[in-house]
């Protein structure tokens, strides 16, 4: 069953398009990702979905309802975790996701129960009556997963989910996702642009300039690169490489650390290319492909950065008081 | 609005902003320290200089409700400014995509901002005794009901312009070139009878003044105007801004 489906989704700021004429369907209980750099409309095709803007062209489906037309349904069918903090910090972890409730009109019976569910869930029950401003990085968006798991949504949209914090803190909110889908059953999508994080998806979308590059499953993605790539250096890079075109039909990339191609079983290669170059080899590497390889490959460009907006320097700022918050 | 849910999420947002003021007592104390210094400073200072300029009323009494006036003012703005962060860092976020209306969460936050300026504007009221002035029960009820209906109407002005801004540097220039001007005419600090014609032009236009006057009014016994005018200024003022504010909140995105 399709718990998201997106047609045509188009989205204009005055001249800008932000989000161009994008489709796609999420399956029911998928964990779904939204990979691309920054400023390539992963944002504002949450956004979007989440109803929190409207879409200038195209139309989307989230749990049956439209996003345009019955906004209201769809905001009780998602929950959300932010980019950016959305916690009051200081009230306490109980009192955030008391107000959540209320919000979400959870029956008063039923709260205490629910809010100690999710709280056990996200290891943060023995510190609900504390307030969220001692939390470190990683137990405040342990805790915003939490409130957005409180009114047993059909969709948990994780936008960013682990930006900024530390690599370990990283893993874990990993594992609190898949054991939310594994308990829980619930659709999840996500954007980030950490491709070592992509790979825990169960299939992938690739956003570039607002447009789907790529969708597929990370080891089908992966395969585009078309086999292992080596890096090699010799003595004589020029003249090595129109051995290599004349030899093995590959045409390699010159970079920094010497010429690089892709080839298909690259540990098999590698012996039989290093004694037919007799001795002409200095180093020579290989690496499996990531989905930076994909990335490389789809748009010619590395994931990179884009110029900081008024927003974006207000984001710096609260990132910034966050690092200064006391761990625990 | 559909009844009962944003009901809810009135109360979550008046809540939510009365248990922050309570917890936060510093706060408290230094909101309290720049109408103290304006009272027992600045007003103490000038009133030793000149006579009161109304007579029979020192100066530092004259300025009693002014500064209660500029207290409800910086509250109320400082309250609806908050928007602009908490929208995109803050709780508010959380607000704008739970199931309730936009309408809901204007008249909540208008709300819990004069709240909070009422229970600032209580405190300074305190220090009446200090100042010599007398208060009835009536007269600060009065001052009570004055000054919500003051901080309700500026707090919907605050959200009005809050709803469009995009960064807090626009607060600063808001600050300097509507806020600090709208006080200073309010009356607050000298009378407006004195006042040459082209400044009792622009503080007839300033809502303010009328806050202060009826404010003036009832703990003083001074006035320009009636209490009846002070009262259906603030009114209309609030009318028209809390529904610009709801209009801009609704038709975002």
């Amino acid at each position: 069953m399709e718990t998201i489906v997106a047609k045509d989704l188009r989205k204009k700021f005055g001249k800008l398009v932000a989000v161009k004429d994008v489709s796609f369907a999420v399956q029911s209980g998928e964990i779904f990702g939204f990979l691309g750099p920054n400023g390539a409309g992963k944002s504002t095709t949450i956004k979007m979905l989440c109803t929190l803007l409207k879409p200038t062209g195209g139309r989307a489906w989230l749990a049956g309802y439209d996003v345009a037309a019955q906004p209201d349904a769809v905001r009780r069918s998602i929950g959300l975790v932010f980019q950016d903090p959305s916690l009051d910090e200081n009230l306490t972890a109980g009192e955030n996701l008391y107000f959540h409730a209320i919000l979400y009109g959870i029956p008063t019976a039923e709260r205490q129960e629910r809010l100690g569910e999710v709280l056990r869930m996200v290891d943060l029950y023995d510190r609900r009556n504390d307030i969220v401003k001692t939390f470190s990085g990683g137990m405040k968006r342990r805790l915003e997963i939490a409130r957005g798991l409180l009114h047993y949504p059909k969709v948990l949209f994780l936008d960013e989910p682990t930006l900024g914090l530390d690599p370990q803190t990283r893993a874990h909110i990993w594992e609190y996702i898949h054991q939310i889908r594994a308990r829980a059953g619930m659709t999840i999508f996500l954007t980030t642009h950490y491709m070592d994080e992509a790979e825990n998806c169960d299939r992938i979308a690739i956003i570039d300039h607002g447009e789907l590059v790529a969708m597929d499953t990370p080891g089908e993605l992966k395969r585009l690169v078309g086999g292992d790539l080596i890096t090699v250096r010799s003595e004589d890079d020029e003249q090595l490489s129109a051995r290599l075109q004349a030899a093995y039909g590959v045409t390699p990339a010159r970079t920094p650390d010497g010429l690089r191609f892709e080839i298909d079983n690259g540990e098999e290669f590698i012996p039989r290319f290093v004694a037919a170059e007799h001795g002409h080899i200095k180093a020579i590497s290989l690496r499996k492909p990531t989905l930076d390889d994909v990335f490389l490959k789809l748009t010619g460009r590395e994931i990179r950065e884009e110029t900081l907006s008024g927003l974006d320097v207000m984001r710096e700022r609260r990132r910034m008081r966050r690092h200064r918050t006391p761990h625990h | 609005m559909t009844g009962k849910k944003d009901f809810s999420a009135i109360y979550v947002i008046w809540l939510r902003e009365i248990i922050r003021f309570w917890r936060d007592k510093a706060r408290i104390i230094t909101s309290l320290i720049q109408p103290a210094v304006w009272l027992f400073i600045v007003g103490r200072g000038l009133g030793s200089t000149f006579r009161g300029p109304v007579p029979g009323v020192d100066y530092m009494k004259f300025m009693f409700p002014g500064v209660i006036g500029m207290t409800v003012l910086f509250t109320s703005i400082s309250s609806a400014v908050s928007i602009v962060w908490d929208r995109e860092f803050g709780f508010l976020k959380e607000v704008l995509v739970a199931p309730v209306s936009r309408t809901a969460i204007v008249l909540g936050k208008a709300l819990s901002g004069s709240t909070v300026a009422v229970l600032q504007g209580a405190m300074i009221l305190l220090l009446a005794p200090l100042i010599g002035v007398a208060l009835t029960p009536r007269s600060v009820l009065a001052a009570l009901g004055l000054m919500f209906l003051l901080s309700f109407a500026l707090s919907s002005t605050g959200i009005l312009v809050a709803a469009r801004m995009e960064s807090m540097q626009g607060f600063q220039l808001i600050m300097n070139f509507v806020v600090m001007p709208m006080y200073f005419l309010s009356g607050a600090i000298f009378p407006l009878s004195s006042l040459p014609p082209w400044m009792k032009a622009l503080a007839r236009v300033d809502p303010l003044a009328y806050g202060v006057d009826g404010l003036k009014n009832v703990i003083i016994g001074v006035h320009e105007f009636s209490l009846v005018t002070d009262v259906a200024v603030i009114l209309a003022m609030a009318a028209v801004m809390i529904t610009g504010a709801v209009l801009l909140f609704n038709s975002e995105g």
